[in-house]
């Protein structure tokens, strides 16, 4: 019983700490009367298998840990025995628990059978009803790490009982002194680590960077019992104990001194404030008690209360992984916040980058993952972050185009909105070059990637426009110039894709991309409000016509009827508004899109095509053998549509011979079109209602 | 991380803000931003640099400590500014950085802060050592051993050091806030594994990054050209150049030392304006010495890489590492480095 002695003793010396009157008084409790109306939280005897337990009424209504511990005075085979078996119907009273211990006092018990308490007192711990009488305890715990044995044991406990404020000098002269004698041990470990986390100033530990087991797992003796009491309680089983550290500060050891992982772990700044606490005012102290720890920021309603009082990262780019704190920065206003972020994102960029450095290619996979998170954030953000436009204006010129291709031209779709004529030396500059050079595949991705970026641009400045009116601001914050630096865009893109289909030869794939980023070019005006009209270039539009694809056709089909649908409603509101406003399109615009329409309506309806503008001498006609071309591109005999109209006629007329293409008009016609439409061909569909009146069957 | 498939219709409220603050160029970030457009754009660096002139250091410069920084060969990094980093704090971060170094080196061991261990360390400020009044004090920063015996209890042996400093960073200083010191030039002496150390606790502390700042071919000739223009009152050293022929099995080094006075004279001959180095005088003076070198050996040096280059001012390699022999000129070798490493971190 020595090691009882000390106990005692030390708990004696510590007399004058805090813990001492209440602790005592709870004995003297214990030893005379007991609470007999613990009714609410109970414990159960149990039989020798606890999982049969469940169904016995609690019928004496004792407090039947009082009872177990009692029999400290008998043989430990019976009170380990009684140990083992008490489970909790669904809390555990404080009260009990502190009378308990207690009777640890009493000089009777056995080590083993102290073991298997404090192996249960961890177990249970989720279940004891409050904590802060136990926590009073706290220096008899504290004093019971003396016992080799119990160490272990006492050390986890202490390690789900200790709060900020119990973290004390002494106690950590203590531990070290603990530490020196029995070497470097896992629990130690443990409860030096969340020391230093409530008081970093005393204390230093450096972790090895692997994973470990801080407690060998008090819990199984009880476990299956303990998971059928939690589902009781509470349903699906909750997330097991967290014991172990943040698995993000458990990192492989990497070559670099800079940084084990890419991506700083998420630790809050408590270090480098506590560093200034001399200079500290009262304000200071007060604001600072209040402060919320990140490591406890769980959920998005906790952000929302404490977001006054959050304690940030020491190192910012750890909000990359998490996305609560990206919210954060979303809406704080602190720039230094901001440039921190900055600095840090820039020069990691600028580090990591594989093409930088030579021979570095056996990194890539790291680069990779971590542009990935970057580009995570920054969609949920549904935001660009500066550093990275930087990157990219002193990467683009050393890029192969290869190497991470994907990320990078998500990247690109990232960059803030800005002026375009300032930003095409920087980077489309760079991209245009690859862009020429490189496969069809790279092109469609980079037609994606600029769709993209206008998408975002579109969308930041439709929430600007409808956030204030930017009526008085100086510069290029006016509609005007923005408006300007997008229609630049979109010429650009227009640029890009005529070369691009000619160096492609026409490429039906290609031309998917490039449609797909007229599609959103179309609806500007209807979907983002924004007064802009774009038309595609002839390349395009006539690419698109005779294209052999009907997908293709009913893409453009789907875009001309957008278009018709934007300008008309841009017209209307210029008529209602009367006053001559500086976004009125120019006539031009709409004489293009007549134009085309005329184009479009004369090949595939009236079969009149190309009657303006465009002469081919009859002669060229003949000796290609194409002498009666005028209803040739109709949507009969359109390229694109003729297996349509074949198959539509084997339909409707299985027994036919020959099939009589020019059978189609008239009522037929129209049967026609129904079958068009139901092929799914949707866009000719809109286009047709929006577009021909229908007296004009031909 | 939740989700990222935020719809694309959700209004974003800061984004306003920003895209005002955007255009104006108000904020730091803003103006960081407009800075590495304007960088990237044109040509990155300057067409013509002043002349290191003659003692620069401000007054109140301890001399002893500027004599311990010469004659040793450092290690450059370039650095982003810190974080809530205070000078009135230096006591208070000797204490924790010395913990977390005797933490460091005993990993998973914990340590009290303050408790007496065999290594000490010390920040204290380099007076003077500044280009304008605006540039933040320099500081120094030292890991001693402590000696076991009780006899030698005063001497303490130097393991490390390290010092930050900033000398004309003007350009990086406008676009901070004042949360921030910027000491962008960092140097190291010592063993890796405590620059290691050092620079991990400057990062977890300060939220700041360090790199190794290497000097590239183009610079090195800017700084041979730069310091052989300098005045000097007699040469301690000759004027001497590494190039570097990549080569298998093993590369080959060539090594082309001058007279110091006829590389001064060499420079006499080609500069122009007097007080400044342009960007045609450092191509021309490099061009002497190609074609000459040809005339004797029949190489083209210019097919080379300059990998060192070592005057009576200071020798600097393309790794990062620079010694600075000569009193006079520390401000102004300093000043061409605090500018490479503000390019660096821009």
């Amino acid at each position: 019983m020595s090691s009882q002695k000390r106990v005692k003793d030390s708990q004696a010396q510590k007399s004058t700490s805090q813990v001492s009157n209440s602790y005592q008084t709870n004995l003297l409790a214990g030893e005379e009367k007991e609470d007999l109306n613990d009714s609410k939280h109970s414990l159960k005897h149990g039989q020798d298998n606890p999982a049969e337990d469940y169904g016995h009424a609690d019928d004496q209504g004792e407090d039947a840990l009082q009872i177990a511990m009692r029999y400290f005075e008998k043989g430990s085979a019976v009170n380990t025995r009684i140990l083992k078996c008490m489970i909790p119907t669904t809390l555990i009273s404080e009260d009990s628990v502190v009378k308990a211990v207690s009777w640890l006092c009493v000089g009777k018990c056995s080590g083993s059978t102290k073991v298997l308490f404090y192996r249960w007192l961890v177990a249970m711990f989720d279940f004891i009803d409050h904590k802060d009488q136990i926590n009073l305890l706290y220096g008899f715990f504290f004093a019971s790490l003396q016992d080799d044995a119990l160490c272990p044991y006492v050390c986890h406990l202490l390690y789900l009982l200790t709060k900020k404020e119990n973290v004390k000098p002494f106690r950590v002269r203590k531990l070290l002194d603990l530490q020196t004698k029995m070497g470097m041990q896992p629990h130690l470990q443990a409860l030096l680590s969340l020391y230093k986390f409530f008081a970093p100033t005393l204390i230093s530990v450096s972790l090895p960077a692997r994973k470990k087991i801080y407690f060998k797992n008090s819990e199984n003796l009880w476990k299956t019992a303990l998971f059928a009491v939690r589902q009781r309680n509470h349903g699906p089983p909750p997330e097991p104990l967290k014991l172990m550290l943040d698995p993000a500060q458990v990192r492989p050891v990497k070559r670099k001194w800079n940084s084990y992982s890419v991506i700083p772990a998420l630790n809050s700044s408590s270090c480098s404030k506590e560093c200034g606490k001399k200079g500290m005012t009262l304000s200071d102290y007060l604001s600072s008690n209040r402060s919320f720890p990140l490591e406890q920021l769980k959920s998005f309603p906790q952000l929302l209360q404490n977001i006054h009082c959050l304690e940030l990262p020491s190192q910012m780019g750890a909000v990359l992984n998490n996305s609560l704190l990206l919210h954060y920065i979303n809406c704080v206003k602190d720039e230094s916040i901001l440039l921190r972020l900055y600095h840090w994102l820039s020069q990691t960029l600028q580090e990591e980058c594989i093409w930088y450095k030579m021979n570095n290619y056996e990194h890539g996979k790291e680069f990779t993952n971590f542009l990935d998170t970057i580009i995570r954030a920054e969609c949920f953000l549904q935001e660009g972050f500066y550093s990275c436009e930087t990157f990219l204006y002193k990467s683009l010129p050393l890029w192969d185009g290869f190497c991470c291709r994907s990320q990078f031209l998500q990247l690109v779709s990232w960059i803030p909105f800005s002026n375009f004529s300032e930003m095409k030396p920087l980077v489309f500059d760079h991209l245009g070059q690859l862009f020429f050079t490189s496969t069809i595949y790279f092109k469609c991705s980079v037609f994606q990637s600029l769709k993209e970026l206008l998408q975002n641009w579109l969308l930041w400045l439709s929430t600007d426009i409808h956030m204030k009116p930017m009526m008085n601001s100086p510069l290029e914050t006016t509609l005007g110039g923005s408006m300007n630096s997008v229609s630049e865009l979109i010429h650009y893109v227009g640029w890009l894709s005529t070369t691009a289909m000619r160096l492609e030869n026409n490429s039906t794939f290609l031309l998917h991309f490039i449609l797909d980023f007229y599609g959103k070019v179309c609806d500007i005006y209807i979907n983002y409000n924004l007064p802009l009209v774009v038309l595609f270039p002839p390349g395009i539009f006539y690419s698109a016509l005779l294209s052999l694809d009907s997908s293709i056709l009913n893409q453009l089909c789907y875009i001309m009827h957008r278009y018709r649908n934007n300008l008309t409603a841009a017209k209307k509101n210029e008529l209602v508004q009367k006053t001559k406003s500086e976004f009125n399109f120019s006539s031009k615009t709409y004489q293009e899109f007549n134009h085309y329409l005329t184009a479009m309506v004369g090949c595939l309806w009236t079969s009149k095509p190309f009657q303006k503008g465009l002469y081919i001498n009859p002669e060229v006609l003949e000796k290609a053998g194409i002498a009666e071309y005028k209803n040739s591109l109709n949507l009969v005999h359109h390229p694109a549509l003729l297996s349509y109209a074949v198959s539509f006629l084997l339909q409707e007329w299985p027994e036919g011979r020959t099939v009589n293409m020019s059978s189609i008009r008239g009522k037929k016609w129209n049967w026609y079109l129904d079958y068009l439409f139901s092929e799914g061909l949707q866009g000719l569909k809109l286009f047709i209602k929006s577009s021909i009146h229908h007296s004009s069957v031909p | 991380m939740d989700s990222y498939d935020t719809p694309e219709s959700t209004p974003r409220h800061s984004a306003s803000s920003r895209l005002k603050d955007y255009f104006i160029g108000a904020t730091p970030l803003q103006k960081r931003l407009e800075s590495v457009r304007k960088q990237t754009s044109f040509i990155p660096t300057p067409p013509r640099r002043k002349i290191p002139q003659c003692s620069q250091l401000q007054e109140d410069n301890d001399p002893q400590k500027v004599a311990f920084l010469l004659h040793k060969q450092w290690t450059l990094y370039s650095l982003t500014p810190l974080y809530k980093f205070s000078y009135t704090n230096l006591k208070e971060y000797s204490r924790l950085l010395s913990a977390f170094i005797a933490a460091e080196k005993q990993k998973g061991l914990a340590v009290e802060v303050g408790e007496d261990f065999n290594i000490k360390v010390t920040f204290s400020t380099l007076l003077g050592m500044k280009g304008t009044q605006r540039d933040p004090e320099a500081f120094l920063v030292q890991i001693l051993s402590k000696s076991q015996l009780p006899s030698e209890n005063r001497e303490h042996k130097v393991l490390w050091t390290g010092w930050f400093c900033c000398i004309f960073g003007d350009s990086l200083l406008e676009t901070v806030s004042e949360d921030f010191t910027c000491v962008p030039l960092f140097l190291a002496n010592g063993a890796e594994t405590n620059t290691a150390i050092v620079g991990t606790w400057f990062q977890k502390t300060f939220d700041c990054y360090f790199s190794p700042l290497a000097i590239n071919a183009f610079n090195l000739s800017w700084m041979a050209a730069m310091w052989t223009a300098c005045k000097m009152d007699q040469y301690m050293a000759a004027t001497e150049f590494l190039w570097s022929v990549p080569c298998s099995p093993q590369s080959l080094d060539i090594s082309y030392a001058i007279h110091p006075e006829d590389a001064k004279a060499l420079w006499d001959s080609v500069h122009k304006t007097p007080g400044e180095v342009t960007q045609e005088e450092v191509d021309l003076f490099m061009d002497c010495l190609y074609s000459h070198f040809h005339r004797h050996f029949k190489i083209h040096l210019s097919a080379t890489r300059l990998v060192r280059v070592s005057t009576a001012v200071a020798s600097a390699h393309t790794d990062g590492k620079i010694k600075i022999l000569c009193h006079k000129y520390l401000i102004g070798v300093l000043a061409y480095l605090t500018e490479l490493a503000i390019f660096q971190i821009d």
